[in-house]
């Protein structure tokens, strides 16, 4: 048997909602009248809001509070300066911070914006390269386009760890394409451990969420439009101007949005193919939490990093108002 | 020309989509244990995969808890979609909202978030934190697959067997979930294959003690992943295309038929 190591209280709370919930539940099904449909949504309101809505205000009430509980902005500070909490307390010791020459830490900061600087330049680069490939498949006369989709598919079903250590074992110094430079008689290139690695492993990791929702856009095209403007006049490439990219926006909208927001938290793939030198602001809230245990300024970085999706999304929406992008699934 | 050249286009991309699985696949049947250099070809890891008591207790724990939390996600989605589909506008709206906060949230905050109840309410994280943290990613993209076939349903239908005198669960299951089925069917599989996939969120909501297959991969990434884990996830990937064939080949069959 399986330790539940949940304290007890936990557990009798859990079973009283549950027994409470089942006899409603039959009590309901029972009846033949009066019984609405929508009630059928009620344990998953209670479960998201036990699981979902209560999580988040605990985010915002860890970010608000020093770890005595008290209400505080410090969390917020110091992530503007990092070096607020030294300076705090030397100033508290008698010194003065300036005197001494701390200035205001920039790593908070500089973090956030060198993530936002690697996902912009991942989001482009899946564009350049998805955008191509999702325009020849999704193609009328080309046969092959919907198992070429699949094929896009397979490669999400290994496990995203191990993809991106395969990359580590192609890049390395001895690594596979390292070892065919030097049989061809070239010399070694440092391949891992910059920027152009991690961004190598992000755009490989996310290039598939680019490609399908421009995919489903451009081919629910109506393909009657295209031919009336090739029947008007219009080239091949005045036709693609002007009527299919025009049409595949919503699509290309999605695909921007599934692949930053990722992008921008991801904390795997710079640890491995950065080597620690690239830290971006998914490791640094992880960090934050797990190495330096310090549970209210990872709330606070956490909150700043939901309401940059939230605002983010919000513009997005406003280019795509009706939200239709053709979403993954 | 311009044909060929778009063919080839597609080639390179997916060859760059395909490398890191290929070399996966050669390494494990690698003699050696080194990431780079080939000592010939073996089945020592495929062999030694089975007493390798980390990766099979891991192994254990991803499936059961993909399979649970697929489970109940989509009794839970299934449920839930046919409540908000038959609600108001008002609440209705209400509830979509509920269901795209945790799709939109990116998957570190939603895993700091629950960590954060289980701290504060102080259960220990392991293996029921991990089930409860599956279910609650797992559910809204069960809601978003069934949601559409309940729209394209007979608004009347369910109202008509409970006039005939049909219990509402026996209409829910004689007359609404025939209907959505292949919508559930989608949202099951797709709560299987998020929740076997994730990292992120396990990560947070679990311990040292009890790890699934990411969690295991990422703990032995920084001293080397041993040759074994690349055995099984080439096992893993290959039970997958089976399956995939085997499903394919079946909707042809279906197709033909009629």
């Amino acid at each position: 048997m399986m330790d539940l190591h949940l304290p007890a209280w936990a557990i009798w709370v859990m079973l009283a909602g549950l027994a409470v919930f089942i006899v409603m539940f039959i009590i309901i099904l029972r009846r033949n009248h009066g019984v609405k449909r929508s009630m059928f949504s009620t344990p998953y309101a209670l479960w998201m809001i036990i699981f979902t809505i209560i999580p988040c205000l605990l985010v915002a009430y860890y970010a608000f509070t020093d770890a005595n509980g008290k209400f505080t902005l410090d969390n917020f500070i110091s992530f503007w300066d990092s070096n607020h909490e030294m300076n705090k307390e030397l100033a508290n010791l008698g010194f003065d911070p300036a005197a001494m020459g701390f200035t205001r830490g920039m790593v908070n900061i500089s973090t956030l914006v060198y993530s936002l600087w690697m996902a912009f330049l991942c989001t482009v680069i899946c564009l350049l390269i998805g955008y191509p490939a999702a325009l020849f498949m999704a193609e009328r006369d080309f046969k092959l386009g919907a198992t070429l989709v699949t094929l896009f598919i397979i490669p999400m079903w290994m496990n995203f760890l191990l993809r991106t250590i395969a990359w580590m074992s192609l890049l390395e110094d001895n690594g596979l394409i390292n070892t065919l430079l030097v049989s061809l008689g070239f010399s070694r290139v440092q391949l891992m451990y910059n920027n152009s690695a991690v961004l190598l492993g992000m755009v490989y990791n996310f290039l598939p969420f680019m490609v399908f929702p421009i995919y489903n856009s451009i081919s629910k095209q109506d393909y009657r439009l295209t031919e009336a403007a090739m029947d008007l006049g219009a080239g091949r490439m005045l036709t693609f101007i002007r009527v299919t990219f025009p049409l595949s926006l919503p699509g290309v909208v999605s695909g921007i949005t599934m692949v930053f927001m990722p992008a921008v938290t991801t904390f795997f793939i710079p640890r491995m193919l950065g080597g620690g030198n690239t830290e971006m602001f998914g490791d640094l809230i992880e960090r934050t939490f797990l190495t330096a245990n310090n549970w209210n300024l990872g709330s606070a970085l956490s909150l700043i990093m939901m309401v940059l999706i939230l605002l983010s999304l919000g513009l997005l929406r406003k280019v795509d108002p009706e939200g239709e992008g053709g979403s993954m699934i | 020309m311009r044909k060929f050249l778009k063919r080839f286009y597609l080639a390179i991309v997916l060859f760059f989509l395909y490398v890191p699985i290929a070399v996966l696949i050669i390494l494990s049947f690698n003699a050696g244990k080194s990431r780079a250099k080939w000592e010939g070809f073996s089945l020592t890891w495929y062999a030694q995969l089975f007493s390798d008591k980390a990766i099979m207790n891991a192994l254990y724990v991803t499936i059961t808890i993909a399979v649970l939390a697929a489970i109940f996600a989509t009794i839970l989605g299934t449920l839930a979609a046919i409540g908000i589909h038959a609600m108001k506008k008002r609440p209705q709206a209400l509830m979509m909202t509920l269901t795209n906060i945790p799709m939109t949230m990116p998957d570190i905050v939603t895993g700091v978030s629950l960590m954060l109840l289980f701290l504060f309410t102080k259960v220990e994280r392991g293996y029921v934190t991990m089930l409860l943290a599956h279910i609650t990613f797992d559910t809204p993209y069960v809601i978003l697959s069934v949601m559409p076939k309940l729209k394209q349903m007979n608004k009347h239908s369910y109202e008509a067997a409970l006039d005939l005198g049909a219990t509402p669960i026996y209409a829910l299951f004689h007359v609404i979930l025939p209907e959505i089925m292949p919508g559930v069917i989608t949202g099951a599989m797709l709560a299987f294959t998020l929740s076997l996939d994730d990292f992120t969120i396990s990560y947070f909501t679990t311990s040292p003690l009890v790890q699934n297959l990411s969690t295991l991969i990422y703990s032995q990434a920084r001293k080397g992943i041993k040759p074994t884990m690349n055995a099984l996830s080439a096992l893993m990937f290959v039970a997958l295309l089976i399956l995939l064939l085997i499903v394919n080949r079946r909707s042809n069959k279906a197709v033909d038929k009629n």
